[in-house]
């Protein structure tokens, strides 16, 4: 009858698998002669090794985790051997943290290795549980100079070598310049300030109504002394903060971002408020310039070169800034003096800004996930 | 003016909404009592006091193959109930000693066999098998097994001959079994839910064989359009009281087909670790226009990434059928759909490929499951509606 049981259980109709089988997700940011890793690794796969659930119930508990911190942490770093150039890098674990993924709750483990010299080879040599399961795999993400790549170890292959190529000056400023480019499309309150700006610069203001502008001249000059007023502004403030000369709470800046993209929005609409429009693309410019430096810590800047990686930041940030302009100019120069674009475009494209940027404001002024993902 | 600024409104925070992701961070948890993670089973657990006692055993003697089989056997077991999968790279862990080695002995091989049938390389565990039986010609778990496969395979005649040599080597109903799921596809349904139905009434089967043989004979009513006899054979089923995933997945299945959304619900709304199952409840959900439903379509992407990304491709099927019928996708359901033909050619991988094909408008990629099913003789109902919409569809 044993045997029977067997039989049937083992060949029945393949199950609905639960997600996937275990993988730990290592992180590894070479620099210089340094890495700075992050290593997520199942709890459930920690409970297997090394026993976690002290008390038994089937649950682990945030102070079970804890307590075990020291086996945890000597387990994980006896499994991982990096090496620069044949010689072995030394770790020391910084902080143990939780995170979820898709099929649980994983242990963080940041840690730093030092090695004796700036590295050229990285060795990586990984043993974590393939004694106990061997289909367990290593998802490995390697972050050299801003570029990434990624490997996977298994226990048919646990030790992989990686060249660390020489950090290049030009593919560095290259990297920082395309961000910059990046950051002002993607970084939407920048560009609806600008375009919110630009908006009126194809008209003029007579008698109290908006008439089209006569020569392409003058609509230029217009919009140069806006994008150069706004461009001195935040590249000032910008180099300001990220050389920590003046810092200013995150949330203030951001909030008076929204709040600069609400004035420009209420000075279309009420055009007597705002006759100096280069003005007040300078004086806003100031703090969108706070928001750009944000972004620059956020990718981690190069200590040895600080001023190169901003100043082509800066670089990308204005060819950003010239593109919107030069897709935005020809097209609302040649429809400027159409029924629609005074009102349409001007008081209707205003008003969109204004509501979207209401609710930046609100969101970020008192710290609120109006729309939760 | 008020509508106008009604309308600005709403698309302000459609965009905002898109535009602001959160990311998740790793955080240091305040609560030492806050419940991070729950395991298979308490250290009390009859099941956790078993295979303790079996690895303490296989510690003192890492190479004694009794142990290590007995040991491996329960936890492929144990993965099947629970639908974890890391049950087999824990048994295949302890068949490592034999594992490469180039003629293991039968019963490891036989494990290695069925751990390869689990990861969907059925050819390297047909041969796995092969050898098995080189050695041991009257194996039986071994025919059982490679019956299995070919019968996936679509192998159907081999598949026969499979079961065919269980006669005289297993209790008849194992043997009736085996016979009676091909029989039930390939045209003979009728024979099949008889012979079936005298099983379940007649023989003292062990739980599992019971759930076994009454999955197979609800699954056979049900593609016949026997409504009522499958709503008792799942019964019936569920009454053994073992959890099983392929159970639920396959109930859960006809519940959908019979729109009963609620039933779905109610069968699954605990049912989130398995892919297949969440996948189900989410179609219920969606369906019932639940806001969850949302939620857990999004699970499901990130679970199917999480999988690519280990670069493995064991869950093709439920990949098809999720961004079919919860993406909407049906340009890129359908090579997902043709790639799980390849492997694996069940009803269910025959229904998705002709949902696919049919949605993306491309019948011609319908035709190697019509020509499983004129030269099968198929019996499903559903799949006999969806091969005539695409033989009818004005394309």
């Amino acid at each position: 009858m044993r045997i029977l049981l067997v039989i049937v259980s083992l060949v029945f109709a393949l199950p609905a698998w639960a997600h996937k089988p275990s993988d730990s997700y290592l992180s590894l940011s070479v620099q210089n002669n340094h890495i700075e890793g992050q290593w997520d690794i199942a709890l459930r796969d920690l409970a297997d090794a090394i026993g976690l659930d002290s008390n038994g119930n089937g649950q682990l508990t945030w102070g079970e985790v804890r307590n075990k911190h020291d086996e945890i942490r000597a387990y994980a770093l006896s499994r991982l051997a990096l090496s620069a150039d044949q010689q072995a890098c030394t770790t020391q674990l910084l902080e143990q943290l939780i995170d979820h993924h898709t099929d649980g709750t994983y242990s963080v483990l940041r840690f730093r290795s030092d090695c004796d010299a700036p590295i050229e080879r990285l060795a990586v040599d990984y043993q974590l549980l393939f004694d106990i399961d061997a289909q367990h795999k290593g998802l490995l993400r390697l972050t050299q100079g801003g570029q990434t790549s990624t490997a996977i170890f298994s226990r048919e292959l646990t030790t992989q070598e990686f060249s660390i190529t020489e950090r290049s000056r030009w593919t560095e400023s290259m990297q920082f310049i395309h961000e910059g480019t990046w950051h002002i499309w993607l970084g939407f309150d920048h560009v609806l300030f600008l375009l919110v700006l630009l908006l009126p610069s194809v008209l003029i203001r007579v008698e109290g109504h908006w008439k089209a502008a006569d020569d392409f001249a003058s609509v230029c000059w217009n919009v140069v002394s806006i994008v150069t007023a706004f461009t001195m502004a935040h590249s000032l403030t910008l180099s300001l903060a990220t050389l920590d000369i003046i810092q200013l709470p995150s949330r203030f800046v951001e909030s008076t971002i929204a709040a600069s993209v609400v004035l420009a929005g209420l000075g279309n609409l009420y055009p007597t408020m705002m006759t100096r429009r280069w003005m007040v693309a300078f004086g806003f410019g100031l703090i969108h310039g706070f928001g750009f430096a944000a972004v620059l810590t956020d990718l981690g800047l190069p200590h040895d070169s600080l001023l190169l990686s901003l100043v082509s930041f800066n670089i990308g940030v204005e060819i950003g800034q010239l593109a919107i302009v030069a897709a935005f100019l020809p097209l609302a120069y040649l429809i400027r003096r159409s029924w629609s674009y005074p009102r349409l475009v001007l008081t209707g494209g205003s008003l969109a800004v204004i509501a979207i940027a209401l609710i930046w404001f609100t969101e970020r002024a008192f710290d609120l996930q109006l729309f939760p993902i | 003016m008020n509508r106008l600024f009604t309308i600005v409104c709403m698309v302000g925070w459609f965009m905002v909404s898109h535009v602001d992701a959160t990311y998740a961070e790793p955080y240091r948890p305040t609560d030492d009592t806050q419940v991070l993670q729950q395991l298979s089973f308490k250290a009390s657990d009859p099941v956790a006091r078993e295979l303790d006692s079996l690895r303490t055993n296989l510690r003192g003697n890492p190479r004694n193959l009794e142990s290590a089989v007995k040991l491996a056997t329960r936890y492929i077991e144990q993965g099947r109930s629970e639908g974890d999968p890391r049950f087999l790279g824990q048994a295949q862990a302890i068949l490592s000693p034999w594992w490469n080695e180039p003629t293991p002995p039968p019963a490891a091989l036989l494990l290695r066999a069925t751990i390869r049938q689990n990861a969907h390389e059925f050819d390297q565990a047909l041969a796995d098998l092969d050898l098995v039986l080189a050695v041991e010609p009257n194996n039986a778990q071994a025919w059982l097994t490679k019956a299995s496969i070919l019968q996936v395979q679509a192998r159907y005649d081999e598949a026969r001959r499979a079961c065919q040599r269980l006669t005289r080597l297993t209790a008849s109903h194992v043997l009736l079994g085996c016979l009676s799921d091909i029989a039930g596809v390939t045209g003979q349904s009728v024979k099949s839910r008889e012979l079936l139905r005298q099983v379940l009434s007649n023989t003292i089967l062990s739980g599992l064989e019971r759930i076994w043989i009454a999955t197979i004979l609800a699954e056979t009513a049900a593609r016949t359009g026997a409504i009522r006899e499958a709503e008792e054979s799942f019964a019936e089923a569920f009454k053994v009281g073992i959890k099983d995933q392929y159970l639920l997945g396959a109930y859960g299945d006809f519940l959908l087909d019979q729109r009963r959304y609620q039933d779905v619900m109610s069968l699954l709304r605990s049912e989130t670790r398995a892919d297949g199952l969440l996948l189900r409840l989410a179609l219920a959900e969606q369906a019932l226009k639940l806001p969850m439903f949302q939620n857990h379509t999004a699970e499901l992407a990130a679970r199917f990434a999480a999988g690519r990304d280990r670069g493995t491709t064991v869950h093709v099927r439920e990949e098809a059928r999720f961004t079919l019928t919860l993406q909407h996708d049906a340009h890129r359901a359908l090579p997902l759909a043709q790639a799980n033909w390849n492997v694996q050619r069940e009803p269910a991988d025959a229904k998705i490929l002709l949902e696919s094909a049919l949605a993306a408008k491309n019948p011609p990629a319908a035709q190697p499951v019509l020509d499983w099913m004129t030269s099968n003789h198929v019996e499903d109902f559903h799949l006999q509606q969806l091969a005539k919409q695409i033989q009818e569809a004005p394309f």
